[in-house]
């Protein structure tokens, strides 16, 4: 078949972005040829500011060199305008007479610099910054000539002032608002920003408009701007900076409806079907947006359409804003102004330099504008993406996400205090400088993108937020932050939500059946996304959908503990932590007769068993005679006890029979992540019940239930939930909350995770509160745990498929 | 000594239904563990079962498309290659295969402990 022709006018950022999307859904699907009016490939417009400044060179900044569209099966016209559209004949014409048919074409044409109309805007030396061309000007004149003037001080005004301050000129900004920025900053923010500018000797003039720019004595170049109110000042460049307008022209002259941007859908289409258009060309329900985060989300949902996938909504982002020049530090996001209805939290120290403001609407953070200060720039920004009640961390929310919990790992929670040595990415040795390094060199813009190329925050993913603050204070506003709605994986844009209703809706059984009906990019998914439908699956449908062990990982499909050298470790049950001498025994028999290397006691209260051969378990399982622990599964561990009244003086509560209980109860039960308890006899808490789960804790009166604690990478306190009276009502209150988190939690969210997403007023609600829901959710617990097959034992109906233990001997090998 | 393959220089190893589906099967030869992967689609591939990065059994991992992913660090590996996928970088040895009315072989040559 014939394959369709697609077209993109524009070479920049966001069309060439929508086009690697594309090649990754469907690299076959088109015959793609791109024309770009400038003589450059696609390279990386945001860092035209570090290049600038001299922090960067030109080369550095190439995001697709020419092999790739090479290689790509890409025809690329450079330098050349397309000046026509013919929609009736499907042909697009360039100014040099090429002309190209399509099937479809993608308009990414980008923004023009507003110029402003006063006499003398055309002379030699008046540039706007958009481009290559304009910055290797600037760079020039910076090393002939004395006085610049910027005019605009916006993002871009400022960025290029200081650029051009470091390379010598005298630099003065005119802007013609009350304060700088006006449009990303308040005005006392704005008033920090412009003394620090000043500092590094920078020039404002302030409210004031422009009135004409004249040559100089020889006539051959821009001499000196004069504006209204009579002020005159020598200007060997002049820089306009006051804005952009999207490229629209070409897009008008074809009659594709347009107003203040060409006109899209949430699929990024135009009035003519045939016709998509993305980036700072497009206007998106009234918005026409500017920084490239946007842009990308943009990108990804056109790709899809274009791929014919059909699925995927681009539904607007919020973005923020940080500036890049190195040495001030200022953000601001959202509605950062306030109005009607929001209420205000603000910090000044004026003399410190340091300034925040947080905007809260109906509990949510709905804006923030932060200078001096923006280490936590990324975690308010995130609270405002997921929209998430900040009413029960109101009060100490201005301090910072180190103020409400331990972030991080060894201290260091403030990648711009970090040094280039420093390790940011403990589990895989990564630095910050390596991340850095590797931002700027291939042009990642996403932590997917990060995570992919460095491996940092790709393992136990505590450094996440610091690695998100490096990508924030190296591309400034240029961030790509995760989407809100955070896709699965790179098989599907759906998120687990999403996916979640999906299974439950449509009654759907089998992985199959997932990735037919919404539409799976791969055959059988991968790594990622199959262990997470696997789970879905037989949580949402239990006894009817088919457990997987194919989608499982390694540990749960032999049901043991992979080491480094790919031995496992046993880990033997003993409910509540308890034993006896038989058991003891065997488990020593156990160790001696297949040389067990370490046998050592875990933080569980229960004997790991380290260095068995895979081809052995099956038959040290049997020898030990024990169920198993589930050490190795996102499933229950362990319920961890303490001797409780039966023996200690100060006990008020049965523990160890509480926490056998529970343990038993809860046998084989399967869960997002790991799921740890504890019982402490009184409040004394031996079991150390404000790091689990579900946390204990026994009291003269009955027994005191928290959830949400963990141990682990981040110490986290569990939170209390209730107070019970009886056994059976912790039972049936601790089976509840479990039961929701199993139902509700994305795979691999610990407790931890789910309550700070739902919040405790929303579990409260459904366990606590509502008796009935209570009820359902037990019975369905115990429905789904009834008769949980062990999987040491009963092979069968565990699904444990014991070929896998037995390795092909090849002692001899035939002659050759 | 010549890298083709002759037809009677084939060793029989095991059948294709004795590999799991979207699973692997290992196998102690003198060249060392290889792993025999099986996919949705029936194809087998022989990789030895050594993950370029840090040694981890790929055996043990994931398997989906024509790739398995390490137990060990998520790195994967292209079946069909050995190699890992971009942009991790390295090679395991992977082993010629031959499907025959449903059972597997390996080159014996292959299967050979290498010297020097």
């Amino acid at each position: 078949m014939k394959k369709q022709k697609l077209v993109m006018i524009g070479n920049g950022m966001a069309g060439v972005r929508t086009i690697e999307e594309l090649l990754k859904l469907d690299p076959e699907l088109y015959d793609i040829t791109i024309f770009g009016a400038e003589p450059h490939p696609n390279y990386n417009r945001i860092l035209l500011s570090p290049v600038l400044a001299g922090e960067q060179t030109l080369e550095q900044i190439v995001l697709n060199d020419l092999d790739w569209y090479k290689s790509n099966g890409i025809h690329l016209h450079l330098g050349k305008t397309i000046t026509k559209i013919d929609r009736k004949e499907r042909t697009v014409i360039a100014d040099d007479g090429t002309v190209e048919s399509y099937d479809r074409l993608l308009l990414a044409t980008g923004s023009l610099p507003f110029i402003l109309p006063v006499p003398g805007n055309d002379l030699p030396g008046v540039i706007a910054y958009r481009d290559i061309k304009d910055t290797n000007e600037m760079i020039d004149v910076a090393t002939r000539y004395k006085n610049a003037v910027v005019i605009g001080g916006g993002l871009l005004g400022l960025e290029a002032a200081n650029g051009l301050a470091l390379r010598g000129m005298s630099v003065t900004v005119v802007h013609l608002a009350e304060w700088l920025m006006e449009r990303q900053l308040d005005k006392t923010a704005a008033d920090l920003l412009q003394k620090s500018l000043e500092e590094k000797g920078l020039k404002f003039l302030l409210k004031t408009s422009t009135e004409a720019i004249s040559p100089n004595a020889i006539g051959d170049r821009v001499g000196s701007i004069r504006f209204k109110g009579g002020l005159e000042i020598p200007a060997d460049l002049v820089v306009m900076a006051a804005g952009i307008k999207p490229n629209t022209a070409l897009a008008e002259s074809a009659g594709l409806h347009c107003s203040r941007g060409i006109v899209v859908n949430d699929t990024l289409q135009t009035f003519d079907p045939r016709v998509y258009a993305v980036g700072e060309c497009a206007s998106h329900r009234g918005t026409a947006y500017g920084l490239v985060a946007p842009l990308f989300e943009q990108a990804k949902v056109c790709a899809n359409h274009l791929a014919e996938h059909g699925i995927g909504r681009y539904e607007g982002s919020v973005t923020s804003t940080k500036l890049k020049v190195t040495g001030v530090d200022l953000f601001s996001a959202g509605n950062f102004m306030g109005g009607e209805g929001t209420e205000e939290i603000t910090l000044a120290d004026p003399i410190g330099g340091v300034y925040k403001k947080l905007v809260l609407k109906d509990d949510r953070l709905i804006g923030a504008c932060m200078f001096g200060d923006t280490a936590d720039s990324t975690w308010y920004f995130k609270l405002m993406r997921d929209a998430q009640s900040v009413a029960e961390i109101r009060d100490t929310l201005m301090f910072g996400e180190s103020n409400i919990g331990d972030v991080g790992h060894q201290g260091h929670n403030k990648a711009a205090g970090m040094t280039d040595a420093d390790e940011v990415c403990g589990c895989n040795g990564v630095t910050k400088g390596t991340i850095v390094k590797a931002i700027r060199e291939q042009g990642l813009f996403t932590l997917d993108e990060v995570k992919k190329c460095t491996k940092a925050s790709s393992s136990c993913g505590s450094c996440t937020g610091l690695v998100e603050q490096v990508l924030m204070n190296v591309l400034g506003t240029d961030y790509s932050a995760t989407p809100r709605k955070k896709s699965i994986c790179g098989c599907s844009d759906l998120s687990h939500d999403e996916i979640r209703q999906a299974i439950r809706s449509g009654h759907l059984i089998s992985q199959e059946q997932v990735r037919t009906e919404l539409n799976w990019r791969t055959p059988n998914g991968c790594a990622t996304c199959r262990p997470a439908l696997n789970y879905y699956l037989i949580s949402t449908w239990p006894h009817e959908a088919k457990d997987d062990p194919q989608s499982r990982f390694i540990n749960e499909r032999a049901h043991a503990n992979i080491q480094k050298d790919g031995t496992y470790s046993v880990i033997p049950r003993m409910f509540g932590g308890l034993t006896t001498p038989a058991e003891l025994r065997r488990i020593a028999d156990v160790a001696e007769k297949y040389q067990v290397p370490t046998v050592k006691v875990t933080g569980g209260q229960r004997i790991d068993l380290l260095g068995i051969k895979k081809d052995d378990l099956p038959a040290v399982w049997k020898e030990l005679d024990m169920p198993s622990g589930h050490a190795y599964g996102k499933s229950i561990r362990t319920v961890k006890t303490c001797v409780g009244d039966e023996h200690c003086r100060f006990g008020t509560q049965s523990s160890m029979k509480m926490g056998v209980e529970l343990e038993r109860m809860l046998f084989g039960m399967y869960a997002p992540h790991k799921v740890k308890l504890a019982v402490s006899g009184c409040p004394r808490n031996c079991a150390e019940a404000g790091i689990k789960d579900v946390g204990i804790i026994g009291v003269e009166s009955g027994w005191e239930l928290y959830i949400g604690g963990n141990g682990g990478i981040k110490t986290e306190v569990a939170e209390f939930l209730c107070k019970v009276k009886t056994d059976e009502e912790v039972r049936e209150y601790s089976g509840a909350f479990l039961q929701l988190y199993r139902e509700e939690a994305w795979y691999l969210d610990r407790t931890v995770h789910y309550l700070a997403r739902v919040g405790m007023e929303y579990i409260k609600q459904k366990v606590v509160d509502d008796a009935e829901s209570r009820k359902a959710l037990y019975e369905r617990l115990l429905f789904d745990l009834k008769d949980a097959p062990d999987p040491w034992k009963d092979f069968e109906r565990a699904g444990v498929d014991v070929r896998q233990f037995k390795t092909i001997p090849i002692v001899e090998v035939g002659n050759v | 000594m010549s890298n083709s393959v002759q037809l009677d220089q084939w060793q029989k190893i095991t059948t294709v239904e004795e590999i799991p589906v979207l699973g692997a099967r290992v196998i102690a030869a003198p060249a060392g563990q290889i792993a025999i992967f099986r996919n949705s689609e029936d194809e087998v591939f022989a990789v030895l079962d050594k993950c370029p990065h840090k040694g981890g059994p790929l055996s043990q991992g994931i398997v989906h498309g024509k790739s398995v992913t390490c137990p060990l660090h998520s790195w994967n590996i292209d079946l069909s290659t050995g190699c890992a996928v971009a942009p991790d970088e390295g090679c395991a040895k992977s082993f010629a295969v031959k499907i025959e009315s449903g059972v597997v072989w390996l080159s014996r040559e292959e299967l050979q402990a290498t010297h020097g």
